[in-house]
């Protein structure tokens, strides 16, 4: 490095004390945001200061006000334009408020407060020592089959630092979607994947096989995380700006003017290519979509029951969200480039996850493909690139959260000795034992099926023909196809539940709290409602659709 | 605003399955009642809209026209012509006789958990069924069918693999799971089909841009709307092929013996008489509406099928050793003559495929109702374990005889008029195919005939000797049906004549005229 270049680090370093201002930040418009990371903040507190046998309620009530305060943020937010005409960007920059962002964080919130329903239960599992207990570790540090851990259990623990670890990946998760610079991505993308990692860990039961599954999600996420941040600096090298709308200006060529220290690599189309493939590598690893799929079922299957329910349904909903902005509002200048590949993944993620889900044997696992699957009929709507393509989309996962959420409450009533009963030999007959909890889980499967007067029917539907309209016929025919194939194993364990034999020493059916009941109820309802009357929240979704640069 | 008859009708039977299912699990009796009322009560409204209905009117009447789901362009919009008033009539007609031919068939054997309710669940899905069902007889939005025509799987795929025969000749377990395989099986086919018309749906509306098939036919008429060859192709075979599925025409067919043997014999008469029936409906409905053009294309090949359905059906029908898969050959048989009136494009021919539906309709259900009754007394399906029944249970034997000459077509009865219309309707511009075609009524000679002198004549096994005759209940439902048939097949112009003004309407649209008879030439 030169004498002079080296004066000139010196200068800026020292200099211009003055000239710094403090951020400008929208307090106003980051208040859905901010409050859920308070309540984070202020649910670690509650563990350090609060007596043990209080910290669970209060933890609850914490979170759920949180999330109720959060959502009504939302809604004011959306009720005074920031929406539509007066959506903005945020915090010099780093967060978009607008249509699509809202809308997913009002999802998310709302998902996020009927899997909190299912963190809270604590019915399901039977009372150790007379202690009412939750589907997590006694206490996550003791080493499974231990001494210490069966002193935990007799202690009656319960490990109530879910909640604030709930929390922070909803914070995350919201702003996830939001951001609109490639380091508020990262932050973003590491705020809900960390406390996710922690989350899978934590199962009461079949300990081993839930850390197992922690560690795969961790490593093949540190993995995703370290692809995204390299093509982050691939992408800023390309365009020396981390934000959104400067780097989509380079795209298109209509930049003002080009950092002086970047003019080697400036406008190289090679490092975005390659720096916009590795970002998108990244989220759709988070996504699941194939070829990046390979953790979904060992992590579905592992983790605690509520949350791969929460995960699948939020993680799915902020990285779409984050995948939407990226594609739409960064990289429209090279659709030409990404709409080949994606078509291939989409294609590859309806297939794959369909025909593996088939010879699945266990309901998790099964749920994990269908995952999958969903993704890629997601995919087909954001290959779409057009503002129906976004809100088809926006429309579709807030269609598939809260079913999911509803079917992974539903396994988590199935139990026999050993916890939960997912393996599917198991739910033979619980047609005939308990019809409402069989036929509640059906609507659920039909509703994944896409079959017409569900939720699931309207949102392939709007992907669909979304898709269609943008041109990607053969990509429709593809996702009926792969449909049908999906179709029969839905069917399949329907036929299991109603019309085989209930075996003698079958799994038992829990009465759970009013709390999972509310996350089922909640699951059945918005699944019918968006079934047959959906035009209220295509409407909501339709003009939610279009992208602030 | 007049009273929304169309709505009423489909929403009286909704209405009377969510009543049904909520009765309590001790009053099974009541639950019966329940849907029975329920059921005379829409065949009461579809008999007002058969009043209301006036041939020479319009082409739709009754209509009503709401918006529903504006985003995907989609309207609650419904109406009625000739033939779908004649099918609407026919399902809230056949209703009530299922119900009352099933009434024990759900009975529970053993005492399941305190919420388990079998027979409230069977006769809430039939209502749910009726209720689909007339829906999309009445739906004039290709959305609305569709959601209609996938949506009455699931209560029929519960019916199927939820409910069998009482007895069964290998036992409960391997009952159960030939159950099971036959609804999947059931299933997997119509849902295939299904996904693959939702394909062309959503192709239909990046063309035309929306769903109303009145203005899409409209604008087709005047030219406003112009396809390609080949895209109204593709739309067509996504159409057709869900609907041939549907109807069941060969190669197609596999699912409905299955269907239909393992189903309780009223189950598998809704499934026949009813249901299927949307299949062929829809064709005239819909492929022949939207896309004229692609339906003249495809007529040889579809009409091939059909001949095949006619003679393959049959030919099975003849080798079969169980009743209820003999019938369902005789159903695939006859909805080859169905299909092969609707594509022979001559007025005769719709008029006779569409009188067909209803006499077949009629026609199954007296035999297949009948046959059911029989089954439940030996607690066998097979041929060979009947003899002599005639003279333990002549009220029986006669109902089923006249159940099995209705299905042979003979003169006097219903079914002869339609099939009778199809083949001069078929013959006058497709002589070949016409003349294959009437092999398929010797062929049904045979098959019932055959059926009906294994089972009833001849020497009285053992099993039967102590076979009682028909009961009050089941002479209820036999009776009313033989009546029908006999009196439609002496006069069919009651029905004719709502059907025959929409037939010529649809010819119109097709762009089609009757072959001008010839005369040959003096030389």
């Amino acid at each position: 490095m030169s004498a002079s270049a080296v004066h000139s680090l010196w200068t800026t370093a020292v200099d211009p004390i003055a000239k710094i201002e403090a951020p400008k930040i929208e307090y106003g418009q980051l208040s859905p945001i901010l409050i859920v990371i308070g309540a984070a903040v202020l649910g670690v507190l509650i563990e350090a200061f609060v007596p043990r046998r209080h910290r669970y309620h209060a933890q609850l009530f914490t979170a759920s006000v949180a999330l109720v305060s959060g959502f009504a943020a939302i809604v004011a937010l959306a009720a005074s334009g920031y929406a539509t005409t007066r959506a903005g960007i945020a915090a010099m920059g780093a967060i978009a408020v607008d249509g699509p962002a809202l809308f997913l964080q009002g999802t998310i919130l709302l998902a996020a407060l009927v899997g909190l329903f299912t963190f809270a239960e604590r019915r399901l599992d039977p009372e150790a020592h007379g202690n009412r207990v939750d589907s997590f570790a006694a206490q996550a540090a003791a080493v499974p089959g231990s001494e210490s851990e069966q002193k935990a259990v007799k202690a009656g623990f319960t490990t109530t630092e879910v909640f604030p670890l709930l929390m922070f990946a909803v914070a995350g998760m919201l702003v996830f979607p939001a951001a609109n610079d490639l380091l508020t991505l990262f932050v973003a993308l590491e705020v809900l994947s960390l406390p996710l990692y922690l989350l899978c860990a934590l199962a009461r039961r079949k300990r081993l096989l839930s850390q197992e599954a922690a560690v795969k999600y961790f490593l093949l996420g540190a993995f995703a995380s370290a692809f995204t941040l390299f093509g982050i600096a691939l992408v800023y090298g390309y365009a020396g700006s981390m934000s959104y709308g400067t780097i989509a200006r380079v795209v298109d060529g209509t930049a003002p003017s080009v950092t002086p220290a970047l003019a080697g690599t400036t406008a190289n189309d090679a490092l975005l290519l390659v720096g916009g493939a590795l970002i998108v590598m990244g989220l759709l690893f988070k996504v699941g979509a194939v070829p990046f799929h390979m953790w979904t079922p060992d992590v579905y299957q592992g983790a605690p029951t509520p949350v791969t329910g929460f995960m699948a349904a939020a993680t799915k909903v902020a990285a779409f969200g984050a995948l939407l902005r990226l594609l739409y509002v960064v990289l429209p200048g090279l659709r030409w480039d990404w709409r080949p590949v994606m078509w291939g993944v989409a294609i590859v993620t309806m297939l794959a996850g369909a025909i593996v889900a088939i010879t699945q044997t266990d309901i998790k696992r099964l749920l994990a493909y269908s995952s999958i699957a969903h993704a890629g009929f997601i995919l087909a709507g954001v290959i779409a690139a057009t503002p129906e393509g976004v809100s088809s989309v926006l429309f579709y996962l807030a269609t598939y959260s809260f079913v999911t959420i509803g079917a992974f409450a539903v396994v988590t009533l199935v139990r026999d000795a050993g916890g939960e009963a997912t393996h599917l030999s198991k739910w033979a007959g619980l047609g005939r034992r308990s019809p409402l909890v069989a036929g509640v889980f059906a609507v659920f499967l039909l509703a994944f099926a896409g079959i017409p007067l569900t939720s699931g029917f309207a949102g392939k539907f709007a992907v669909f023909k979304a898709a269609a309209q943008g041109g990607a016929v053969p990509l429709v025919i593809i996702g009926v196809l792969s449909s049908a194939i999906a179709a029969f194993f839905y069917i399949r364990v329907i036929v299991l539940m109603f019309f085989s034999e209930p075996r003698p020493e079958g799994p038992t059916v829990a009465v759970p709290s009013p709390l999972t009941m509310t996350a089922i109820a909640v699951g059945v309802v918005v699944t019918v409602v968006l079934g047959v009357a959906p035009q209220y929240f295509l409407d909501l979704a339709g003009q939610a659709g279009v992208f602030v640069r | 605003m007049s009273f929304p008859l169309l709505t009423a009708t489909a929403a009286l039977p909704a209405v009377g399955a969510i009543a049904t299912a909520a009765v309590p699990a001790a009053k099974r009796t009541a639950a019966k009642w329940l849907a029975l009322l329920f059921s005379l009560a829409t065949f009461g409204l579809a008999v007002a809209i058969l009043v209301r209905f006036d041939p020479g009117g319009d082409r739709y009447q009754l209509t009503e026209s709401h918006s529903w789901i504006a985003d995907f362009g989609v309207r609650y919009d419904l109406g009625v012509d000739g033939i779908a008033v004649a099918l609407i009539a026919l399902t809230a007609l056949l209703i009530p006789f299922i119900i009352l031919a099933g009434w024990h068939d759900a009975d529970p054997l053993e005492t399941g958990s305190r919420r388990w309710r079998p027979t409230q669940g069977y006769f809430a899905l039939i209502l749910a069924v009726e209720a689909m069902v007339i829906l999309s007889f009445e739906a004039t939005d290709v959305f609305l069918f569709y959601i209609f025509f996938e949506a009455m799987l699931i209560p029929l795929y519960f019916l199927i693999g939820g409910f069998g025969d009482r007895a069964h000749e290998h036992g409960e377990e391997t009952a159960r799971t030939q159950r099971s395989y036959a609804a999947v099986k059931f299933l997997l086919y119509n849902l295939a089909g299904g996904l693959i018309m939702l394909a062309a749906v959503i192709g239909l509306y990046v063309v035309a841009g929306n769903f109303s098939l009145t203005e899409i036919a409209a604008a087709r008429a005047d030219g406003s709307l112009t396809m390609a060859t080949s895209t109204e192709r593709w739309l067509f075979l996504g159409f057709f092929l869900a609907f041939a599925v549907k109807a069941p025409l060969w190669p197609l067919h596999t699912w409905l013996p299955n269907a239909m043997g393992e189903s309780t014999a009223p189950v598998a008469v809704m499934i026949t008489a009813v249901v299927d029936k949307v299949g062929t409906f829809a064709m005239l409905r819909f492929c022949l509406q939207l896309f004229p053009e692609a339906s003249k294309w495809a007529t040889p090949v579809v009409l091939v099928l059909a001949v095949i359905s006619v003679i393959y059906g049959a030919l099975l029908a003849v080798g079969q050793r169980d009743i209820k898969r003999l019938i369902a050959y005789a159903s695939i048989s006859h909805f080859g003559f169905i299909i092969m009136g609707i594509f022979a494009m001559t007025s005769q021919g719709q008029s006779g495929a569409t009188l067909y539906m209803v006499n077949h309709g009629i026609s199954t259900a007296a035999l297949l109702l009948v046959a059911g009754f029989l089954i439940s007394r030996r607690g066998s399906r097979l041929i060979a374990d009947y003899g002599g029944v005639q003279k333990v249970a002549p009220v029986l034997a006669g109902t089923f005889l006249i159940g099995s000459l209705a299905t042979l077509s003979l003169p006097g009865l219903a079914p002869f008029v339609s099939e009778f219309l199809v083949l001069v309707g078929t013959f006058t511009r497709y002589p070949v195919i016409g003349i294959v075609a009437t092999l398929g009524i010797v062929l049904a000679a045979l098959y019932t005939l055959v059926l009906y002198q294994r089972t009833m004549t001849g020497p009285v096994r053992p099993e039967v000797s102590a076979m009682p005759d028909l009961r009050v209940r089941e002479v209820a439902v036999a009776a009313p049906l033989v009546v029908l048939l006999v009196f439609l097949g002496v006069y069919p112009k009651p029905v004719a004549d709502i059907v025959n003004p929409a037939v010529r309407q649809t010819m119109s649209d097709v762009h089609k005229q009757d072959p001008r008879p010839e005369v040959e030439a003096a030389k």
